[in-house]
């Protein structure tokens, strides 16, 4: 295998590996946090022992997370050091400006937020812990601002002798429309991943009948169902949003989502294609006419650009080569991703069906439903980011650099290093997930711990 | 401020970055080395690794913040040296991995093999990178392989010189140190016993290998030719510093100890980038061909962005930052409460 299919597997590898921790932490930070604030304000031992329980699987997650965003941070400049060069004057920015800003905060306070159960005035413990989760979304963003830049490039000029790209509108850089539409569909996908945790765990719980009391996994039900239904209509509309903009600035990832071959006016929406990636027509598809349209320019009708005309187009302004990104692999992360928020959703409300009305003898196909649901999150998030950087290829930085340009030189790096990392890599992150799994359920299925105890052991 | 003085000022921060995280992710790395030799008995050995539980990550982000900062600040020097040292960042990529989940998954079970793997993994972790760093800034300082396209063409074996793999037994000896007069102040009774015999243990090889690596240093770099006959307060202080430590630890003065296994930590580095500079990484092939902070750096804009940035909360960090270290000031035993 030559080293640019590798080097791309392995970034696919750490990344998405990468996201399967960082949007639970977005998540359940939060959601401690408010926890421990109720406890603070109420004085109720139960919202104390429910922050320190979700804390205990937020803390657990959070050191994979952390661990495995050291790689993503060296990674440019082990794998891909053309794109280092290419981009570092403005790449390197929000990177830089995320760990002095952002992970200093995260990682200090959270230091505080464990350790300072009784070392701190109760209210500046639960200040540690709204730090940990606001720093933690912070961090999200700067990092967003960076894959945007390589979306949709803007704040920048190419340097004179054309070897590079050189910042010079630091504004235009946070204010890049790419990230607006993303950071929300990222946030709110945060929120909903801790949601559904929530809800599984405590599904668990209100059911089995676990513990003395059932209050406090009641509450936590209640309150994750809430979480997770606002969580779920917050990241529809967010991605409906994101959609409209890609579509602007990368109407290719939206033609390829959608296996949309020629342009159509209004466009239809497929629910179902099997299709020729070579020839570039349909084998099968059932498609609903005009939908497309819809989605796109929220009326039906307006053209959407399919993907032979983009080819020409492209051709035309980048010159001869292949400009269409892997569609198969597009058009079903696409549908993975939205099926799986469609049955988010429907969890959600069908939950608080029964829970808002303080009902939770729930018929068992539901609950078995909210218990596995947790796992719905983790596909929609891989799958999500799966379209967003394949539905950009054949570019790493759209429009200006290829993808097959930024890998770093075979002079400096070998196949057989990459290979070698690549290995290296897949056997720890298989071992740590079957640890952190086996973890996290061993302190989900637990319970509660007394409120004497300050030691997080069991 | 025009674009030499941001290229310096850059350089400078870096420095800095790259001081502070050796100072602190210093005694981390020691205390991590120390784990399974200085505490048998499980409670022992939480108390030890409860003594940096509030701060290691924290401190990990110096160098997170440092590899950011090259990436946005010398973006050819964050490329050429990460695709260059490709297997042993690696390496150490791996061990700082199983080291941070380490931390946070050994207490989480009772089963005591469980918890021996994960002290084994707690010391790989800490001794694979305390050996590493110095591998890595000799090489820096030494000069490797680079051609005049700001590409490594040497293999990983290149890295592993006598005088780098010198340099690699210094900066885990000195770590190691630095962490044993850590936990002499930050523990109790036996722990803090044990832990005064193994600086005073860890001493001597420390103070033998550093002057082996100066020695070696005087032959085999231009730093010495670079700073001059007279190589300035900065060096001199450093090997000082690391002879006064143990005086001060017969007199059982452990404040002042760790006050000079930092300052130790803290020169050496300075002195390794003061030797460097205006360069940043050193062509063994061609003078021409070294990397500056004048060609590998970002443009003025970019710096200037980031100067603004870092100048505003870099302060802001340290302060925090400190504030943990009072917040957290008691000494650990085993009859605490152990989080870890």
């Amino acid at each position: 295998m030559d080293a640019l299919l590798l080097a791309r597997l392995q970034f696919t590898l750490t990344s998405v590996f990468h996201f399967f921790f960082v949007p639970l932490t977005l998540g359940l930070s939060l959601f401690v946090a408010i926890m421990e604030t109720a406890y603070v304000r109420t004085n109720n031992g139960m919202y104390k022992r429910l922050a320190k329980f979700w804390g205990n699987i937020f803390l657990i997650n959070f050191a994979v997370g952390v661990v495995t965003g050291i790689v993503m941070e060296f990674q440019f400049g082990l794998n891909w050091s053309e794109y280092s060069r290419f981009v570092g004057d403005i790449f390197g920015v929000p990177l830089a400006i995320e760990a002095l800003l952002a992970f200093f905060l995260e990682s200090t306070f959270l230091g505080i937020w464990v350790f300072g159960w009784d070392k701190l005035p109760k209210k500046l413990h639960a200040a540690s812990i709204w730090i940990v989760a606001v720093a933690s979304n912070l961090s999200a963003l700067w990092i967003l601002i960076a894959n945007s830049f390589m979306q949709h490039p803007v704040g920048y000029t190419m340097s004179e002798n054309g070897v590079r790209a050189e910042m010079n509108d630091f504004g235009a850089l946070l204010l890049n429309p790419y990230v607006w539409g993303q950071f929300p569909h990222v946030l709110s996908g945060g929120l909903t991943t801790g949601a559904f945790l929530i809800i599984a765990v405590s599904t668990y719980h209100v059911v089995r009948k676990t513990g003395p009391d059932p209050e406090p996994f009641r509450k936590s039900l209640k309150y994750g169902a809430i979480y997770g239904f606002v969580g779920t209509v917050l990241v529809t509309m967010a991605g409906h949003s994101q959609m409209q903009d890609i579509l602007k600035h990368q109407p290719m990832k939206v033609a390829a989502a959608e296996a949309l071959w020629e342009s159509e006016s209004p466009a239809s929406l497929s629910l179902f294609t099997v299709g020729n990636e070579k020839k570039l027509e349909d084998v099968f598809s059932i498609r609903v006419p005009g939908l497309l349209s819809f989605l796109a320019f929220n009326k039906f009708e307006g053209e959407v650009k399919g993907i032979k005309e983009l080819q020409a187009e492209y051709e035309e302004t980048y010159g001869p080569g292949s400009y269409i990104p892997p569609i198969a692999i597009s058009y079903w992360s696409f549908r993975l991703m939205v099926g799986a928020g469609t049955l988010m959703l429907a969890i959600a409300v069908l939950s608080l069906f029964y829970i808002l009305r303080e009902r939770y003898d729930f018929p068992g196909w539901i609950s078995k439903l909210m218990l596995w649901s947790f796992l719905l999150p983790y596909l929609a998030n891989s799958t999500g980011w799966i379209l967003a950087e394949m539905g950009r290829q054949p570019w790493i930085v759209f429009g200006l650099l290829r993808t097959e340009d930024a890998v770093s030189p075979s002079v400096a790096v070998s196949s057989g290093e990459v290979l070698f990392s690549l290995l290296t890599f897949v056997l720890i992150y298989v071992f740590l997930t079957v640890v952190d799994i086996v973890l996290i359920r061993k302190y989900a299925l637990a319970g509660l711990q007394p409120l004497e105890s300050n030691e997080r052991r069991i | 401020m025009d674009l030499q003085t941001l290229q310096t000022l850059w350089f400078i921060l870096i420095a800095v970055l790259f001081t502070g995280f050796f100072f602190l992710e210093g005694f981390d790395y020691g205390v991590g080395i120390l784990l399974p030799f200085i505490a048998k008995e499980d409670r022992e050995r939480r108390a030890v690794i409860n003594t940096i539980g509030p701060f290691w990550d924290g401190n990990e982000v110096w160098l997170i913040t440092a590899g950011g900062a090259m990436f946005a600040a010398f973006p050819h020097w964050y490329a050429t040296l990460f695709s260059g040292f490709y297997l042993a960042l690696i390496l150490m990529l791996v061990a700082l991995i199983i080291r941070g989940v380490a931390f946070e998954f050994r207490s989480k079970s009772e089963n005591p093999s469980w918890r021996s793997m994960w002290d084994w993994a707690i010391f790989a972790g800490s001794a694979i990178p305390a050996i590493l760093w110095g591998v890595a800034f000799a090489n820096i300082i030494r000069g490797v392989p680079i051609d005049q396209n700001m590409n490594y063409t040497g293999g990983f074996f290149n890295l592993l010189n006598p005088y780098a793999l010198i340099c690699g037994l210094t900066s885990l000896c000195i770590f190691t140190l630095h962490g044993s007069v850590f936990l002499t102040l930050k523990t109790t009774d036996e722990i803090r016993d044990k832990a005064m015999k193994a600086a005073i243990k860890v001493w001597a090889p420390a103070t033998l290998f550093s002057f082996a690596f100066v020695a070696y240093t005087f032959g085999e770099t231009d730093l010495f030719a670079r700073l001059g006959i007279n190589p300035g307060i900065v060096p001199v202080f450093s090997v000082l510093a690391l002879g006064s430590v143990i005086f001060l630890l017969r007199k059982n003065a452990s404040g002042w100890a760790f006050i000079m296994t930092g300052t130790a930590i803290a020169f050496s580095t300075i002195t390794i980038f003061l030797g460097l500079f205006p360069r940043v990484m050193v062509s063994s092939l061609n003078p021409e061909w070294n990397l500056t902070i004048y060609n590998a750096s970002s443009s003025e804009y970019t710096l200037g962005i980031m100067s603004i940035v870092a100048l505003i909360f870099v302060p802001l960090v340290l302060v925090y930052q400190a504030w943990t270290y009072w917040v957290f000031r008691q000494r650990v035993s085993k009859d605490s409460e152990l989080e870890y």
